[in-house]
């Protein structure tokens, strides 16, 4: 018992471990977290998945074996109390009871049995007498005892359970891992040349593994997932994905994801049919099909690539497809172009509170640039413009590592909610050639009656070498310049001109740009003085973007790919097995209150001795006890 | 020497009921006849199972506790009475005065949170005045507020149909709404103990832990907003949601019943408020009984829980962090008892054990969801 406590102990203490510290991460995530020391550390004590390592499999294996031996121990004493009647007591130990009392009666020994008989009988008693060589005759009585049972069944219930457990655990891997039999695979090859080292035959009892299948593709092999590997399951038949499906609310949170699966197997006459979906699997050859989460499948994707240091005013065009790889640019600034993950739907909360209702922005792309020292940024892409605060934005975010959230360029769209404007504008701010005209605009604006032309130049040459400024890096190149040729008291002020004239020039940049696309020019208010400053600031945020390269999303093809989880586990029914005997134990153990009664009746009749015990003394026991004394005494009177 | 026997023979349930019972089952019969007549295009087979089932739980539940019975048929009424005037459009929640003020699922639901309060205030005023009127007040406070919460859960059923037909769910899926429920059984827990040994004393107590989960929903409602209906997330639809929570929460209940009952022993057990409280020997027994309910309950659920992950995750157990500390908590009583059966142990540091069992309880409960991620989506603060 000690020992059965302490295991469950140790047992509970490893549970917490595992809940706290997340199970089954990439082993990079635990280094960055730990660091290498207490990485190693942590992975030799197995805390990345505890709840397969060998220790805790001996823990459990201990707890079957110690409640199995506390079975065996008590049933033999429990089935004896559940049988007997011990009607062997004698009146000196019905003295020693702590409930027993002594009536009087004045009948008959016979009719004074008879009653006491029926009394019991009357209360749900079974009962034996017993016939003493003085005369006397003893009644034994006992009611409640399956309560005995619940004990046995309890505690049969926790080995069957844990028994099942172990038959679906991981434990003859285990085994085999440690005879060199087996081993996991780390690399990320191409399935078919994972060495049978590292395979799983169709004969594999139990197993937990998981498939993705884009649509329209078919497989007979699933992965099991240990530690930073994986092992290779085989499967006696093979699935098909015909089509993938997620429906949604009115409101766009998901509703169901469901696939239209095919299983073909020589030795079925005809493929079996079937829609799996969360909550409702399939299962064939003992083995579970679950819908388990979803990915893209490949989806094909057309974007239009802008190089935003360029003054070029058209986009370039750029084929791909999800987990496929291209290239950008060339020469030694070649980029190769990783494309990550698509998303049709993206249910976002966009109210600055946070309070608002989440809704669907539409799709984006996740890509990665790699350049040629194999240095990587990720960019994530929408392509449709989202609202924030009332405004439309396209969101290019990056991030140079996954630790990292991503950094959003925020692109203000034009009239025709496109890019297009922006990029327009970006290209004239870029383009030198071009200053000229923008000083000169704003001179004619902001000082219309100066006749003096040395005043103008004046001016028109601070725009220009403003813009010069601008071009080569947004606000902080300029502030880097103010460093440099400002004396320190006078850099605030500076800095304020210097930005209330970048605004100006970029308002009539904006302008410059409308009217080379024969479009009307901004009228002067709050709104389009907000589009031009969202725009210099996406223009000053672009030289953080970590890419000349701005890939717009153009079209897609959609193709999912649905993941799948197989499962065959052979305890499952012993498991429940074990659950309705425990549920029957704890009942019995609980509701059923053992009690046993003894009546010692002298051989005259004139005296019966009433003694009652249970293995609970509880208040319900003592209220029983005086409600019984008081029926006797009134019976027996 | 003639006596009759059955004078001694305790009555069996079908002897003792009479007519009023009898009319109690007809009239729940009815109900569920007429439930399903109405509702049977929503409802697979296990879910038409339940309803019958239900039927038959609630009519054995309300012979037993007659008391229970009335609350059961004054729900059917005063939630039917609310559906009728809503005529199928949820804007009139806010339009129809006894909706707006009084029976809307909202506004009920804000009566059963106000009830709580003020059944609490009056317990604990009863108990220093040791007012006999005072405490009966407290105690119908108390049903009141079960009845307020009740109807604004059974509203809120009918009112998630109205957001859409796809929305519609019973609401014990997300962590709003099992507060609520934690509330209700909570406080018919302790009703029922407090008809059982006929002692009042105990109900302040009791509905502190009730009044914690008020406060909570309070918060959740007005920082958070989360009385909004949601749709379900597709791993929620399921008719084992409908089994597994109940029982869930019928463990958690008494498991809190037990611990303030524990609290109560152990002021008692320092000689404070010692005249005014049970015996010891009485909240000793009241807090084994409760943690045998709520360990029964709370065994069931886990294995309800493990049926269905078996058929939404793929596997009966996986370690799941709120599976984990289902675990945690069923081993903690399960020591618990085994001190209590084996060791024939008692006293204060039972009490210690079942109060601080409560914590182990309210992390698995609570905390998982606040600082643990796992495959249990429906709860995140
Ligand atoms: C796997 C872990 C175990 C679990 C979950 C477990 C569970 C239980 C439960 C729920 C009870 C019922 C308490 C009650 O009557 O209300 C109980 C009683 C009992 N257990 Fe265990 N048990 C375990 C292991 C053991 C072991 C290893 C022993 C061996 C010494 C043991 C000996 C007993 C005894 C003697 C009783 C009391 C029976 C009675 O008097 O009615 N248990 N157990």
């Amino acid at each position: 018992m000690r020992f059965a406590v302490s295991l469950l102990t140790v047992l509970g203490i490893a549970s917490i471990i595992g809940t706290v510290l997340k199970q089954n991460e990439p082993y990079e995530n635990y280094i960055i977290k730990f660091g290498q020391f207490w990485f190693n550390f942590f992975e030799t004590l197995g805390l990345y998945d505890v709840y397969h390592t060998g220790w805790f499999l001996v823990i459990l294996l201990f707890l079957v074996l110690s409640t199995s031996l506390c079975i065996y121990r008590n049933s033999p004493l429990m089935i004896r109390e559940w049988r007997a009647f011990k009607e062997h007591v004698t009146e000196k130990s019905l003295n020693a009871f702590s409930h027993q009392v002594t009536f009087k009666s004045s009948a008959s020994l016979e009719n004074t049995k008879q009653q006491l008989g029926l009394f019991l009988q009357a209360k749900g008693f079974k009962y034996k007498v017993r016939k003493h060589n003085d005369g006397s005759e003893l009644i034994a009585a006992k009611a409640g005892t399956h309560q005995r049972l619940g004990y046995i069944f309890t505690h049969v219930a926790m080995v069957v359970i844990l028994f099942g457990g172990l038959l679906d655990g991981n434990l003859p891997f285990k085994v085999q891992e440690m005879l060199g039999l087996k081993r996991i695979e780390t690399l990320d090859i191409p399935e078919s040349k994972v060495p049978a080292i590292s395979r799983l035959s169709t004969s594999n009892p139990s197993f937990r593994a998981n498939m993705t299948l884009p649509e329209g593709t078919s497989d007979n092999v699933a992965f099991v997932r240990v530690r930073d590997g994986y092992l290779v399951q085989e499967l006696p038949f093979r699935v098909a994905l015909k089509d993938f499906r997620i429906e949604h609310y009115a409101t766009g949170q998901p509703k169901s994801f469901e696939s239209d699966i095919v299983i073909t197997d020589p030795e079925l006459k005809a493929p079996i049919t079937k829609t799996i979906s969360v909550n409702h699997p399939l299962t064939y050859k003992g083995i579970a099909i679950y819908q388990s989460d979803f990915q893209d499948g490949g989806t094909k994707l057309n974007f239009k690539v802008w190089n935003l240091l360029s003054t070029d005013l058209q986009p370039q065009t750029l084929n791909g497809a999800i987990f496929q790889k291209g290239s950008l640019g060339n020469g030694a600034d070649a980029l190769t172009v990783e494309y990550n993950d698509f998303r049709k739907f993206n249910i976002i909360n966009l109210s600055p509170d946070g309070r608002g209702k989440p809704h669907n922005v539409g799709p984006n792309v996740t890509y990665k640039l790699r350049d040629a020292q194999g240095q990587a940024k990720e960019y994530v892409n929408y392509m449709q413009p989202l609202q924030i605060d009332g405004k439309h934005y396209f969101l290019a975010g990056m991030r140079e590592t996954v630790q990292e959230d991503f950094r959003y360029l925020r692109i203000p769209v034009d009239d025709d909610l496109t890019l297009n404007g922006f990029m327009r504008f970006r290209a004239t701010m870029l383009d030198a050639s071009k200053y000229p005209e923008i000083a000169h605009r704003m001179a004619s604006t902001a000082i219309p009656n100066n006749k003096n032309a040395a005043v103008n130049k004046q001016f028109e040459d601070s725009v220009q070498q403003l813009m010069r400024t601008f071009a080569q890096g947004g606000y902080n190149q300029l502030a880097k310049v103010i460093e440099k040729n400002v004396p320190e008291n006078d850099r605030v002020v500076a800095a304020q001109t210097y930005i209330k004239m970048i605004h100006l020039a970029a308002f009539e940049a904006y302008n410059m740009s409308l009217v080379a696309n024969k479009k009307p020019e901004l009228v002067n208010n709050a709104d389009t003085q907000a589009l031009v400053q969202d725009s210099l600031n996406a223009f000053s945020d672009m030289f953080f973007y970590g890419t000349p390269y701005f890939l717009q999303l153009d079209q897609f093809e959609h193709k999912q790919a649905s993941g799948l989880q197989l499962t065959k586990s052979p305890g499952e029914k012993w498991v429940y097995l074990g659950s309705i005997l425990l549920v029957l134990g704890i009942f019995s153990m609980m509701y059923i209150r053992e009690r046993r009664i003894w009546l010692l009746l002298n051989p005259d009749g004139q005296q019966v001795h009433f003694a009652m015990s249970s293995n609970r003394k509880n208040l319900d026991f003592e209220q029983e006890f005086n409600l019984y004394r008081e029926q006797l005494k009134g019976l027996l009177a | 020497m003639n006596t009759n026997m059955l004078d001694y023979q305790s009555k069996s349930l079908l002897q003792r009921l009479n007519w009023q019972d009898w009319l109690y089952a007809i009239i729940l019969v009815a109900g569920s006849i007429f439930a399903y007549t109405k509702y049977a295009k929503y409802m697979d087979i296990y879910e038409t199972g339940f309803l019958f089932g239900a039927m038959v739980l609630f009519s054995y539940l309300g012979w037993q506790w007659k008391s229970l019975g009335k609350l059961v048929l004054g729900v059917g009424l005063v939630s039917l009475f609310s559906i009728s005037l809503y005529h199928g459009d949820q804007a009139r929640a806010t339009q129809v005065f006894l909706l707006k003020f009084l029976i809307s699922s909202q506004s009920a639901i804000m009566w059963m949170n106000v009830l709580f309060v003020l059944a609490m205030t009056t317990y604990w005023f009863a108990l220093y005045k040791r007012s006999v009127f005072a405490g009966s007040v407290a105690t119908a406070l108390t049903w009141s507020a079960a009845l307020m919460g009740f109807v604004g859960l059974m509203v809120r059923w009918y009112e998630s149909y109205l957001i859409a037909p796809d929305v519609g769910h019973i609401p014990i899926s997300n962590l709003y709404e099992v507060f609520i429920l934690f509330c209700l059984i909570t406080a018919l827990l302790y009703l029922h103990y407090e008809q059982r040994f006929n002692t009042k004393q105990l109900g302040g107590f009791v509905l502190l832990v009730v009044n914690a989960a008020v406060g909570f929903i309070l918060w959740y409602t007005f920082d958070r907003h989360a009385n909004n209906i949601q749709p379900l997330v597709p791993a929620l639809q399921s008719y084992w949601m409908k089994i597994h929570v109940p029982a869930n929460f019928v463990g958690y209940g008494s498991f809190s019943l037990a611990a303030m009952v524990a609290s109560a022993y152990l002021l008692a057990s320092k000689n404070v408020l010692v005249s005014r409280l049970p015996a010891l020997d009485v909240l000793d027994d009241l807090m084994y009984k409760a943690i045998a309910v709520g360990f029964a309950f709370f065994t069931i659920a886990t294995i309800l829980g493990a049926m269905w992950a078996a058929e939404a995750w793929g596997g009966y157990w996986s370690w799941d962090p709120k599976e984990t500390w289902a675990l945690i908590v069923w081993l903690n009583y399960a020591a618990w008892l085994h001190l209590r059966m084996v060791k024939g142990l008692r006293g204060p540091v039972l009490a210690w054990w079942a109060l601080i069992g409560l914590i182990v309880t309210t992390f698995a409960f609570l905390g998982v969801n606040m600082f643990l991620s796992g495959l249990h989506s429906y709860g995140t603060l």
